[in-house]
């Protein structure tokens, strides 16, 4: 909300400038967003006097003057404007100001060879008018020398964010009591005498909808005369921000920025019959005064008469009766609506307006007749008219709210020890009213609410407007009590989790990213399996629109940006929730590690020759050492299928703890998933499923099983197996792993070959056993055991002893 | 009997000896079974011993002479030749070595991972909740009912779905429904952060549609604004290691808190960009604002479960991406989201920087 110092000063007696006005609504809660200061624009600018005007030498349209600034010699300035003459008092523009219309910076130059030392202005490069037939004539009064900002008054603007709980202050009027509350003024009183009616009513009001419209004030002035309002008027409203309309317009909109108190003039001519506060019927549509057509419906209250709905209450009046140029009596619509239903229309019908922001948030139900007392003396003031009686009809909720309250609150939740009477004092300041509930000033109080302050309803919005008032930054700071002895750790095993896997990545080398939570629908589609993904039903784009279903599509995504930008390697991955739907329509949000490894795994090389492209394996990589460091046991994992249709089918591969349990998926991108990516390379993928994971089982224990080196050195024996093509390395190597296992502590699959001398549909694996003797070294004969042992577990695969 | 000839004539060939084969030749042929000097000892034998006392130290004197010479050359040739073999050894060490990729931690998550420490150390866990949200823990149980002008303000991402109690779903617009969870759950007192991401339908060139925040919640009996400011001071003063910290809090309004603060700090500008520290109304500084706190409502408290008669504390609010910003020194929140690996390497951190308390939380450029 905008409002000129100027504007304040008519309710706030104060010597105070603006910088001490800013510093002190920010104190008290009314957030300074800018000051608009007229005076910044206008250095540099001061009252001069033109001593001579002679003929520029060498232009016919030109001038030469010479001026007086007030000190010095005076200044030779070349013009053009026509009205340049000696003996006026104009405003001249310094070297070194700026212009305000156009922003150029004034010098000393020469003009057609003659040198000027500044420029006459005119009312439009001040930017305080259109006009720009010459330069501006100030009175022959006028203080030569004088800053002209000082001369002209400029009115310095405040703008203030206030918060949705001070309708109050969306008037001027209310910000200037707050600011005499923290002692920056007097507050004047609010002169709104009853202005008696000559005549009764002629228009009938009526309530049909007491729940949305419990009161409806409202008189007719005859006889008056529209046009454009005064300067004063205007040059408040314009430092509102809006519009100057009409004088009719003008003083409602006048009396709604000074009081928060909306109001509406309907333009008597137009209306036919009673006048009604009635909920709309479904379908029933009226035009706006913002020219757009509304339908509304029967939970909205309107203002209607027999022959329509004139005003969506509260909200926005009808085009069709407002008052234009021509009106000439006018009903004047005070009343008060429901917050709530208010709200609900406005979010229904989308449709903000001051009206509206001021009635959702709750206007005071005590101020109707000195608001319409106030709305008739203005309007009469400036368009004349003689005035109906007034019509009152239903009654706003005037309960005063009292609140119950010790003043020894505000120290127990503001930090801060204010005696009693300072306490009562602020709140008086404000239009509290205190009374002693029990004998003794400290004792319980009650604290009458004033009717503008909706938003105050228990002691601790009381303990709020002392404090505020009293000031945040007199509160001193106390320390938290704190445990005895160190602090204990506060993560949990999850977050401990996805730190370790965070840190565990990165120095493998991969790079975090932190992508959108939501995606294109289609892409989140293409990982969502069966699962029926979260869409929003009002997404800021199509782009992000669909939770993710998996880590893998922003990652591609990304590194499809990545690669565009002419990237060739990279390494990316993303911990995070993928979003999937819990019991009872919550969602289930799952930690989720997302690995992307696309382009080039190494660059061509002096040493390796040719770039090598990123394959399967080394996504395997990633997936077997970072579930090693989230604490899967990844030597109890199995290989298997079906990784899902993203992948490769004859590339990629689900671990799994158990047949079901998938802790991970890896593998090379599908090519119609690339494709609809339009990613292009060789693209490896990792999911794991850090949820998935099994925690430790029973109390955490720093002391590990117990350990020593084997004192009698290990032995490895290689073995080579001939089996069937199909069969999974994995699957031998584990039969061979556990042949022995008092003897075999490893086994390493070193050799996959095929062709030359093996038979046709089978492949030799060639493996390195290590044996570990423990009491004593092994004699030929246990060797022999040993391997027999390991020869009858691999032929159980169908592997037999390659010769 | 004069060996001396014979003796020089030895040791000018085995030190013209040019390789090592010459040189064993040589000492096949002076030491070697049928060698000369061997043949001379031989004749010892033969000798009177008187003859013998006479000639046996001159034969002995120059076999050893021998032997040391055949030695010596045979050290000086093989040393020549690991010499040569070392210098054609040689390789080009400008050569680049394997390259190891470097990996990196996102700004986000170092920050998180740095409240999390500093907070620790207050005694505040880390708590989390869900980021689809129903609308009783997002709104109404923080005192925003349906109707309140603030959820407007909120700029809502909506989902057409609704819970199985008729709960309007949709992406929470802060983590503060983190605290109505934690209280529900964990009971008072209670001391919590909650980082997490959270959503408004907002985007331009200072705001992206998501974003982090961090949450804190203390609730226990006797708490006061003052404990509210002593805390975000030396929150934000072990988050940015200076002791210049100066705060100034304004009276503001949030449904959830009452009192309700909003937390400038003091600022100057190096280099354009801003530096925390100082106060704001020092020549040179300015104020920011960075967090919006206050007391907790006493309908949240009761919205949780909890007796407000009872229980009483502050709640606390802050974007984690400011924070990283005005720390690290980025200037574009959208580049955060963007995985661009340049800014990845440039402004991410390496996975052994790891913020302790003993080492500062912070990590310097």
């Amino acid at each position: 909300m905008k409002f000129s110092l100027s504007w304040l000063k008519q309710y706030l007696e104060t010597d105070a400038g603006i910088e001490d006005v800013a510093a002190t609504l920010n104190r008290i809660g009314i957030e300074v967003e800018g000051i608009e200061d007229p005076a910044e624009k206008l250095a540099g600018f001061c009252v001069a006097k033109v001593l001579t005007a002679a003929k520029h030498p060498d232009a016919d349209k030109l001038q030469v003057l010479s001026v007086d600034t007030g000190e010095g010699d005076p200044l030779q300035v070349v013009c053009g404007a026509p009205n340049a003459r000696a003996g006026m008092l104009g405003v001249l523009g310094l070297p070194g100001a700026s212009v305000p219309a156009n922003g150029m910076v004034l010098k000393k130059s020469a003009i057609r060879g003659v040198e000027s030392n500044g420029m006459m202005c005119s009312v439009r490069e001040l930017e305080l008018g259109d006009a720009h037939e010459g330069i501006i004539e100030l009175p022959e009064d006028a203080p030569v020398g004088m800053a002209f900002a000082d001369y002209h008054g400029a009115d310095p603007v405040i703008d203030v964010s206030i918060t949705p709980n001070r309708p109050d202050c969306m008037g001027v009027y209310g910000i200037a009591r707050d600011l005499a509350a923290a002692g920056l003024g007097t507050l004047k009183p609010i002169e709104a005498d009853d202005v008696a009616g000559t005549f009764p009513c002629p228009v009938e009001i009526r309530i049909e909808d007491a729940e949305g419209c419990p009161a409806f004030h409202g008189r007719v002035i005859k006889g008056v005369t529209n046009g454009p309002s005064p300067q004063w008027l205007q040059d408040c409203l314009k430092a509102a921000g809006q519009r100057p309309i009409s004088a009719l317009v003008d003083a409602t909109n006048f009396v709604m920025l000074a009081y928060g108190r909306p109001a509406h003039a309907y333009d008597l001519a137009k209306l036919s019959g009673a006048v009604t506060a009635r909920r709309a019927k479904d379908g029933e549509k009226v035009t706006a005064l913002n020219e757009k057509e509304y339908t509304l419906d029967a939970s909205m209250t309107v203002i209607a008469d027999e022959a329509g709905v004139h005003d969506i209450a509260g909200i926005m009046g009808g085009e069709h009766s407002g008052c234009e140029e021509a009106t000439t009596d006018v009903l004047l619509e005070i009343a008060y609506f429901d917050p709530q239903r208010i709200a609900l229309t406005g979010r229904a019908l989308n449709l903000t307006s001051d009206a509206r922001a001021r009635f959702e948030r709750g206007i005071d139900p005590a101020f109707l007749d000195t608001g319409l007392n106030l709305l008739t003396a203005l309007i009469q003031s400036l368009c004349g008219g003689e005035a109906s009686e007034v019509v009152r009809v239903g009654a706003a909720p005037a309960t005063p709210r009292i609140v119950h309250f010790d003043p020894a609150l505000t120290g127990d939740l503001g930090g801060v020890v204010i005696g009693p009477e300072q306490q009562q004092a602020i709140l008086e300041s404000l239009g509290f009213s205190v009374v002693a509930e029990q004998a003794g000033h400290d004792k319980a109080w009650a604290v009458t609410v004033p009717g503008w302050r909706p938003d105050v309803d228990g002691a601790p919005d009381i303990v709020e407007e002392v404090v505020r008032i009293f000031g945040l930054d007199n509160i001193e700071s106390v320390a938290l009590p704190r445990a005895d002895g160190v602090a204990l750790p506060t993560a949990t095993p999850a977050q401990k989790l996805e730190r370790r896997v965070r840190r565990a990545a990165a120095a493998r080398g991969l790079n975090e990213a932190v992508t959108w939570s939501f995606l294109p629908e289609a892409e989140a589609e293409a990982f969502a399996g069966e699962a029926k993904l979260w869409v929003l039903a009002n997404p800021i784009s199509e782009d992000l629109k669909a939770m993710r279903p998996s880590l893998l599509p922003g990652l591609i995504s990304a590194a499809k940006r990545n690669l565009d930008r002419g990237s060739s390697s990279l390494r990316l991955f993303e911990l995070g929730r993928r979003y999937l739907r819990g019991k009872g329509g919550a969602s289930d949000e799952r930690l989720t590690l997302g690995v992307i490894l696309a382009g080039d795994k190494t660059p061509r090389g002096w040493a390796s020759g040719k770039a090598v492209a990123f394959d399967a394996y080394d996504a395997k990589a990633e997936a077997m050492a970072l579930l090693a460091e989230a604490g899967a046991p990844v030597e109890k994992l199995q290989v298997m299928g079906e990784a899902g249709p993203q992948f490769h089918p004859g590339q990629s591969a689900t671990l799994r703890l158990g047949p079901k349990n998938v802790l991970a998926r890896f593998g090379m991108l599908h090519p119609a998933i690339a494709k609809q990516f339009d990613i292009a390379g060789s693209v490896a993928l990792v999911e794991i499923f850090l949820d998935a994971i099994p925690g430790k089982k029973g109390a955490a224990s720093f002391t590990r099983t117990s350990y020593t080196p084997p004192a009698l050195q290990s032995v490895t024996r290689d073995f080579a197996f001939l089996v069937p093509a199909e069969l999974p390395a994995a699957d031998l190597v584990r039969v061979v792993q556990g042949a022995d296992k008092a003897n075999i502590v490893a086994a390493r699959l070193f050799d996959d070959f095929r062709g030359q001398g093996v038979p046709e549909g089978q492949k030799s694996l060639a493996l390195e056993v290590t044996l570990q003797p423990l009491e004593k070294s092994y004699k030929e004969a246990d060797l022999k055991a040993i391997s027999e042992k390991v020869t009858q577990a691999a032929a159980k695969l169908g592997a037999t002893l390659r010769g | 009997m004069d060996y001396a000839a014979t003796g020089q004539d030895a040791l000018s060939r085995i030190e013209g000896a040019g390789d090592l084969d010459t040189l064993e030749a040589l000492r096949v042929e002076f030491l070697g079974k049928q060698g000369s000097i061997s043949g001379l000892l031989k004749t010892l034998g033969k000798m009177t011993p008187d003859e013998r006392k006479e000639e046996g130290p001159k034969i002995h004197a120059l076999r050893e002479s021998v032997t040391g010479a055949i030695a010596a050359r045979k050290d000086a040739l093989e040393s020549a030749a690991l010499e040569a073999r070392l210098a054609a050894e040689t390789i080009d060490l400008s050569l680049p070595a394997p390259e190891t990729p470097r990996g990196s931690v996102h700004p986000i998550s170092q920050v998180m991972d740095e409240l999390a420490e500093v907070f620790a150390d207050l005694g505040f866990a880390v708590a989390t909740g869900p980021e689809i949200e129903d609308d009783w823990h997002n709104f109404t149980a923080l005192n925003m009912p349906e109707t309140h002008p603030a959820r407007a303000m909120h700029d809502t991402f909506y989902f057409p779905d609704r819970d199985e109690k008729g709960r309007e779903m949709l992406l929470r617009t802060h983590t503060s429904p983190v605290q109505i969870r934690s209280m529900i759950e964990k009971g008072a007192p209670i001391r919590i952060i909650a980082p997490g991401r959270v959503y408004r339908s907002d985007s331009d060139a200072t705001h992206t549609p998501m974003f982090h925040q961090v949450e804190g919640l203390v609730i226990d009996k006797g708490i006061h604004l003052g404990h509210l400011k002593w805390t975000l001071e030396t929150f934000l003063k072990a988050y940015f290691e200076r002791d210049d910290i100066v705060l100034r809090l304004r009276p503001s309004y949030f449904p959830f808190t009452e009192p309700s603060v909003e937390v400038d700090v003091g600022y100057s500008q190096e280099n354009g960009r801003r530096v925390v520290g100082g106060s704001g109304d020092a020549p040179g500084h300015a104020w920011m604002e960075v967090l919006g706190s206050g007391m907790v409502n006493r309908r949240v408290i009761e919205a949780a479960g909890l007796d407000p008669d009872e229980w009483q504390g502050f709640a606390f609010g802050t974007g984690v991406d400011r924070l990283a910003m005005l720390k690290y020194g980025m200037d574009d929140l959208r580049a955060f989201f963007d995985g661009d690996v340049r800014w990845l390497s440039h402004y991410g951190f390496s996975a052994m920087d790891v913020p302790t308390l003993s080492g500062g939380v912070g990590t310097p450029a």
